[in-house]
């Protein structure tokens, strides 16, 4: 035991001796989490959108103040004629252009019908789609408050609801990704590296040949990851929590553990790859491109799994990354338990185990 | 006390799939011995030393290594040997001190021995000023002969030299064999690798393999008369030369003379 605490202090001092590594640590985690928390975001804020008001009326001008009241537009641009609209949607100024037909409150009150026009810049499909939802959903609006004296003889009342994220928070959804990125990148990258590094210079040949035994080299080696990981997690949950908001409805202690299975997980990983590739250089290259990548457009994490091709859909079931996402955004956001989660946890812990036994096995296969 | 023989090798085999590492060596080595393993690269000498270090199993063959069996009891000769590879190898990002504790650690010294051992190592070699320095910052040479002791910490009754001296000044060599010769004299075998051909004169005795089998084992004195040679460079010469028997060329013909004649403008 006291050689192995020695093992484990000398790891230390190899991480904290590297500035590479610590910034990969500490500095990443943070940064990351700043990034897609404040700056990459999905929602629709605050979008320019100019208005050619052909009618000038006091319906147009009623719905042009609703418009532009709502939170999601602003810098109303007025522009006088259809040529301008190709000149403000080129310039990228307007990400939307609303067009009033000419008489449209008389066409209203007489033909009970007047068209508005929206033009968006597709050139950005999700914004696009999200304008031109807000706007029909802010004409609707209007169109009820017009017609709540007419009886109207069938109704259908469509009542959305936002379950677990009512504002759409982009936030909600990159907190537990990025949470799985970091956990990845510091378990696998990290230990495949240190491991890597050892044999590059050869003083894994000199503990090999040392009374420990191979088994207690590697656990040596992954202990302290383990240990920043965790911390890692910790820093995570506690920034997405007072600076995003984030909710964590599901029990703590729950998220705890099914993070140290997803960490050994990705620890067991690293060993996977460090038992296949000879230099650090090959390691990073093969957690970059084996692991991270997969885990970023694989895993649910920006892109949803059910609009994926069929193929890429059974790969993403056999990245951990897709369990453990579904699992921490059940407990943070939904607060279920191992009642509903089960399913999930016994997926990543048989993969876990599989990947343990792999390692273990490639690396006897190495030793010869 | 000489008599001893704390390495014994019967018929020791290691073949990768169809090609044979190490054919059938047979060798002893005695207590105190400065042994000398000569080879060409790729000749089986490294492989041949993974065996009797533990690291790798035989395929065949016997092999007893400070009286502990290769396949039964790998961990007990752990404990007894030392090693040290043609790679450097100590923690660059760690100081001199904390490389001495960690390597002590590891062979399950105590504290006490460590600081001990540690006061003494760094006085013998007059590092006291650079203790709290990192590896990295010293000469190649300094950190060689701290490679070397360090190898030493716990006392084994043999050591392991992979090529230890590739790559340092001849002034550096001189005072590392001085090292050896010391080490030898107080009791521990050395078992060294080498390449260069003035250093196996050195030895008390050396073998050389060609092709996975030792063609040669005997005093350099008395190797150089029975092939009639005025060094060991020529003897080494003239036994990579002459046409090894068919069943044991597991290597293309040539290239063992390719590399010795690189060999060759190195000594010279």
């Amino acid at each position: 035991m006291k050689r192995f605490i020695g093992f484990i202090k000398k790891e230390f001092y190899h991480i904290f001796r590297d500035k590479r590594s610590l910034f990969i640590l500490f500095g990443m985690p943070i940064a990351q989490i700043m990034l897609f928390g404040f700056a990459i975001t999905n929602e629709i804020n605050n979008v320019d959108i100019a208005i050619l008001d052909k009618s000038k009326d006091a319906t147009t001008q009623e719905i042009i103040n609703k418009v532009s009241s709502s939170k999601y537009f602003s810098n109303k641009q007025l522009i006088k004629n259809e040529a301008e609209i190709e000149s403000v949607f080129k310039k990228g100024m307007v990400k939307a252009v609303l067009i009033f037909e000419n008489d449209f409150s008389k066409k209203l009150i007489k033909e009970n019908k007047a068209t508005i026009q929206i033009i968006t810049d597709a050139t950005d499909p999700n914004t696009a789609n999200t304008i031109s939802n807000f706007t029909n959903s802010i004409l609707r609006k209007y169109q009820q408050e017009i017609n709540k004296d007419i009886k109207i003889a069938y109704q259908i009342i469509p009542q959305t609801q936002m379950a677990y994220n009512a504002e759409l928070k982009s936030v909600f959804m990159f907190v537990p990704g990025v949470m799985t990125i970091i956990l990845m990148l510091v378990s696998a990258m990290m230990t495949s590296i240190s491991i890597t590094k050892e044999k590059e210079l050869g003083t894994m040949e000199i503990l090999l040949v040392s009374p420990l035994k191979p088994s207690q080299v590697i656990i040596g080696k992954v202990v302290p990851y383990i240990f920043l990981s965790v911390i890692n997690a910790i820093v995570i949950i506690v920034l997405s929590i007072f600076i995003f908001k984030m909710p964590v409805q599901g029990s703590l202690f729950l998220l705890g553990a099914e993070s140290i299975l997803f960490i050994i997980n990705a620890l067991s990983l690293g060993i996977l790859i460090s038992t296949i590739s000879e230099t650090q250089q090959t390691a990073m290259m093969v957690s970059l491109m084996g692991l991270l990548l997969p885990v970023m457009l694989l895993s649910g994490f920006i892109f949803p799994i059910s609009s994926m091709p069929k193929i890429l859909q059974i790969i993403s079931n056999i990245i951990p990354a897709t369990w453990y996402i579904i699992i921490l955004k059940g407990i943070m956001l939904k607060g279920v338990g191992l009642a509903i989660l089960w399913k999930e946890t016994l997926i990543l812990l048989g993969m876990t185990v599989f990947f343990i036994a792999l390692s273990i096995k490639k690396y006897k296969i190495r030793l010869e | 006390m000489k008599n001893i023989n704390v390495i014994k090798a019967e018929g020791l085999t290691k073949m990768f799939g169809d090609f044979t590492a190490v054919n059938a060596i047979t060798f002893e080595v005695k207590k105190g011995e400065i042994f000398g393993f000569l080879g060409a690269n790729g000749a089986g000498k490294t492989t041949a030393m993974k065996m009797l270090i533990g690291i790798s199993t035989p395929t065949s063959g016997k092999a007893q290594v400070a009286g502990f069996d290769v396949y039964t009891n790998p961990d007990n000769i752990k404990k007894n040997i030392g090693y040290m590879s043609q790679k450097f190898a100590l923690y660059d990002d760690l100081t001199v001190k904390e490389n001495i504790t960690f390597f002590g650690g590891i062979y399950g010294l105590t504290r006490e021995q460590i600081k001990k051992k540690r006061c003494q190592l760094v006085e013998e070699l007059g590092l006291k000023d650079v203790v709290n320095e990192l590896v990295s910052s010293l000469p190649l040479g300094w950190k060689q002969k701290l490679a070397f002791s360090v190898a030493l910490l716990h006392e084994p009754k043999i050591i392991f030299l992979d090529e230890p001296t590739g790559g340092v000044d001849p002034i550096t060599r001189r005072q590392f064999w001085e090292m050896i010769y010391k080490t030898a004299h107080n009791g521990t075998t050395v078992f060294v690798t080498t390449h260069y051909m003035d250093e196996a004169e050195y030895c008390d005795r050396v073998s050389i393999m060609v092709d996975g089998k030792i063609e040669a084992l005997d005093s350099p004195k008395k190797l150089k008369e029975h092939f009639n040679a005025a060094s060991m460079n020529d003897v080494f010469l003239k036994l990579a030369r002459s046409p090894s028997p068919p069943e044991t060329s597991g290597l293309p013909k040539g290239k063992g003379d390719e590399y010795d004649n690189q060999k060759e403008q190195k000594t010279i």
